[in-house]
Order: structure tokens, then sequence, then C-alpha cells
């Protein structure tokens, strides 16, 4: 599920927008209190499955990009294998195996640790192609002067390389968490109680599909909002003093 | 016991082979939806009156940032309300086709950027209908250069379609819970069919890099 291009200031507005009508309508239904609690509930798992899920990600990008560029072979190939893996098959098949797979192996995991591991893991994989075109875009002079200068390879990822990187990492990885942020509904498959799940039982219970489901597509649009937002500060803050 | 029953494996084969069939058909269905839509939004994106590239462009932006899951859900439990009974299978290709056309909309939107202000002009200057202008001229050129982006979205949309068991449709992952209910036995089927992911979505990137390479080639 990649993700070209992002949000665009011009339709910001006209999301907010729309997302605002959407919760006036929605207000304007009979039984909207009755909806507002097991929803929030709900987009809280949502919000902590995300936030952990983003970190893991993160972490599983750096290591997988970085090794997919090591100078190991073995290395490089277990990167290759966990990247193609991960982006090959679909998160939702990543995420029945670990759930319903793994006990096979003596392993047995309560469904939220088994959503963020998959859903960590299935970005993670993404990332590592983005942590990677970051590193390699940042210009060779780079690397001789570091070389020139006599520093050891940790030395120059650290203090020169990746310094650099991370400011062109960090619109694509918004991306990424926005794509996290959608793919977090699946969990709702393996029966934690997220913001879908309790979307899909307030719907059975109450059968009125078109007031719920608006109300939760613009509370997924509103944390994918803040997501934006908060990307767009880090970009802001990381790009500080640069050209 | 042992881990990988190849024997069992060997069983269960031709029901998810059968399963397939229905992934894929989904997946063709739902991006010829795609494809089409997502090029009438891109249009309309760009039209002169502010409303309608306005109402298109939030439409997009509303569908690309939340999750297709709940779209499909909500296209399959809408129309019963409204009394129109339709099928799991179509709801939910309706749903990933509809999904994959706000990407597909973007990719349009980046080919149409790249047509030279020229052709616009000429167009227009030989006094061309706006439908004359598109089909004539500004789409078999803005189309052709998008058709590898466009193909991996077709990859990205074949491995969303487990989704679909989520409504019930029987296709691969469906098939694979189902066997793995009435059997106990997940590790086969589930491996099975992220094996069937993984070797279809490699296959297809090659397809897809020689594409490139061939439309590449072609432009000289």
């Amino acid at each position: 599920m990649p993700r070209d291009g992002s949000f665009s200031y011009r339709h910001l507005w006209i999301c907010a927008l729309l997302s605002f009508i959407a919760g006036l309508v929605v207000a304007s239904f009979a039984g909207f209190r009755q909806f507002l609690p097991p929803l929030l509930e709900g987009a809280w798992v949502t919000v902590q499955i995300t936030v952990a899920a983003c970190a893991l990600a993160v972490a599983c990008g750096l290591l997988a990009g970085l090794g997919k560029m090591s100078p190991w072979a073995p290395v490089r190939w277990l990167a290759i294998t966990y990247i193609e893996v991960f982006r090959g098959t679909s998160a939702l098949v990543q995420l029945f195996w670990l759930f319903f797979v793994l006990p096979h192996f003596g392993i047995t995991l309560d469904p939220i640790p088994v959503a963020i591991l998959a859903l960590g893991l299935n970005v993670g994989a993404y990332g590592a192609e983005v942590v990677r075109g970051a590193i390699l875009a940042v210009p060779r002079g780079q690397y001789e002067a570091s070389i020139a200068l006599n520093m050891s390879p940790l030395t120059r990822m650290r203090r020169i390389i990746l310094p650099q990187a991370i400011v062109a990492m960090i619109p694509p990885w918004g991306n990424l968490f926005i794509e996290l942020l959608k793919a977090t509904a699946l969990v709702s498959l393996i029966t934690v109680g997220d913001l879908t799940f309790r979307a899909y039982q307030l719907n059975q219970a109450t059968l009125q599909t078109v007031q719920i489901f608006l109300l939760v597509l613009s509370m997924y649009l509103g944390i994918a909002l803040v997501i934006t937002y908060l990307m767009r500060g880090l970009e802001r803050r990381m790009t500080l003093g640069r050209a | 016991m042992q881990l990988f029953d190849w024997q069992f494996a060997l069983e269960i084969l031709p029901t998810l082979a059968r399963a397939a069939v229905v992934t894929i058909e989904a997946t063709f269905l739902g991006f010829a939806i795609a494809a089409v839509l997502g090029l009438v939004l891109a249009i309309l994106r760009r039209s002169q009156n502010p409303w309608i590239s306005s109402a298109a462009g939030g439409f997009v932006e509303f569908i690309r940032s939340t999750p297709v899951l709940i779209q499909i859900f909500f296209v399959f439990f809408v129309f019963p309300q409204f009394g129109i009974v339709i099928p799991a299978f179509t709801a939910g290709v309706m749903a990933l086709g509809l999904h994959y056309a706000s990407y597909c909309s973007e990719v349009y939107r980046a080919g149409l950027d790249a047509i030279p202000r020229g052709q616009w002009e000429a167009a227009r200057a030989l006094n061309l209908s706006p439908y004359r202008t598109y089909y004539g001229v500004i789409i078999p050129q803005a189309v052709p250069p998008v058709v590898p982006a466009l193909g991996n979205y077709l990859i990205g949309m074949f491995k969303e379609t487990p989704l679909l068991s989520a409504i019930a449709v029987v296709e691969l992952m469906q098939t694979a819970k189902i066997i793995g209910s009435e059997t106990f036995r997940y590790l086969e089927p589930i491996t099975m069919v992220g094996a069937f992911f993984l070797v279809m979505s490699l296959i297809s990137a090659v397809g897809v890099r020689q594409l490139e390479a061939w439309l590449h080639s072609r432009r000289g």
C-alpha cells in the first residue's frame, strides 16, 4: 500500500471542513450521545496501537534499511528477506499468521501485542526503503569528506550521514504513519476493541450505518490530520538553521 | 507432530486454488473501477469551477486518509438500508475500487500535470471541445507514462483483497480461515496464502519493472 505525494495544504482545510460538516450531520441525528463514549474508547485503543506500532516501525525500518546496505552479505540477505516478505504479503495475512499460527509454535500473545508487532513489522519493511533512499541521497562528497577526516564508519553514520538523511526521511515517514493508522482498522478482525471494532458492534446493534461510519471515518481523518500536523512541526524543527 | 504437514497442504491446495480465482477476479474488477473512476476524479479536480475541483479534491483526500476496511463495511451495510441488496463480493469490489480510485486519481494528476501547456493551448486554438481535448489530445499523452505507477497500485490492491474476508467474501483468506477452523490447523492454510501473495507480488513487481523499461525505450 504505497502512497505517493502527501497532503497538500490546499486540501487540508477542505478536509477539515468536510469532517466538520460530517460531524454536524452526525450530531444532528439522535443517538449521538449514545455512540460517542464507546467510539472514543475505541479511538484511544487505536491511538495507542498506532503510537506503539509507529515506534516499532521506525526501529525496524532503520535496522533493515541500514542492514540492506551492510558490507556483510548475510546481514544484507536477512534485511532483503525481511523487506520482501513483509512487503510482498498483505498486512492482514501477516496479522492472521501471527495471531493464528504462532500458537502452533507454542507462542501465544495477546491480541494487542500481536497487532503492534504485525503492523510495526509491516510498515517497517516499507520504511526500510525510505531509510535506504534517504541515506543514498546524501551527497557522495559527505562520505568522502568523513573518510578523509578518518572517521570510523559508525561515527560517520551517526554524526554526518544520518542527521542529513533524517530530514529527507520525515515526509515519507509521515505518509507511512498515516498508512499505519489506516491499517490499524485491521486489528478489529483479531478481536482488538479498536475504533473499527466498536463501530462494527454499534452498527450491528443499532443499524444506523451512515451516522456511525461517517463519524468513525471523520475520527480517523482527524487522527490523520494530527499526524500530518505533528510531522510538519517535526520537519520544521529539523530543518531549522538549514538552507 | 510434524511442523508443516505437506500431506495436508497438498490436500487443501485445490480448495485454495479455487479461492485464489475469486481473489484475482476481485482484484481486476476492482481495479477496472479504480482506473476509470480515478481518471474521472483527476479530470474533475482540474475543473475550472472551484466548487467541482474542491469537492473532487476533498473527496480524494477523505477517501485516501481513512481506512479501506471501514469503507468496505460502509458500502456493505449501507445499501441494504436503502432496500438495495447487493452480494458481499460486489460491495467489496466497489469499496476497493473506490478506495484505489483516489490513489489512481493522484497518479493521473501527475500525468496530466506533465502535459506541456502548449498542448492545451493548441487544443484551444483548434477550438476542440473539452471532451475532444481530453479524449483526443491529453489522455493519450498523459496515461501511458503513468501506467507503471498504476501497476504498482494494482499490486497494492491485490494485497488488500484479503480484507474482503471481513464481509465474508469467500476469497483466499476466508477460505484459509474456514479450513483452519474446521481442521484446527492454521499453519498450513495461512502460510500458503502468504506464500501465494508473496510469489504473485514478486512476479508482478518484475512485470511492472519490465513495462517501465519498455515504455522508457519506446519513448526513446
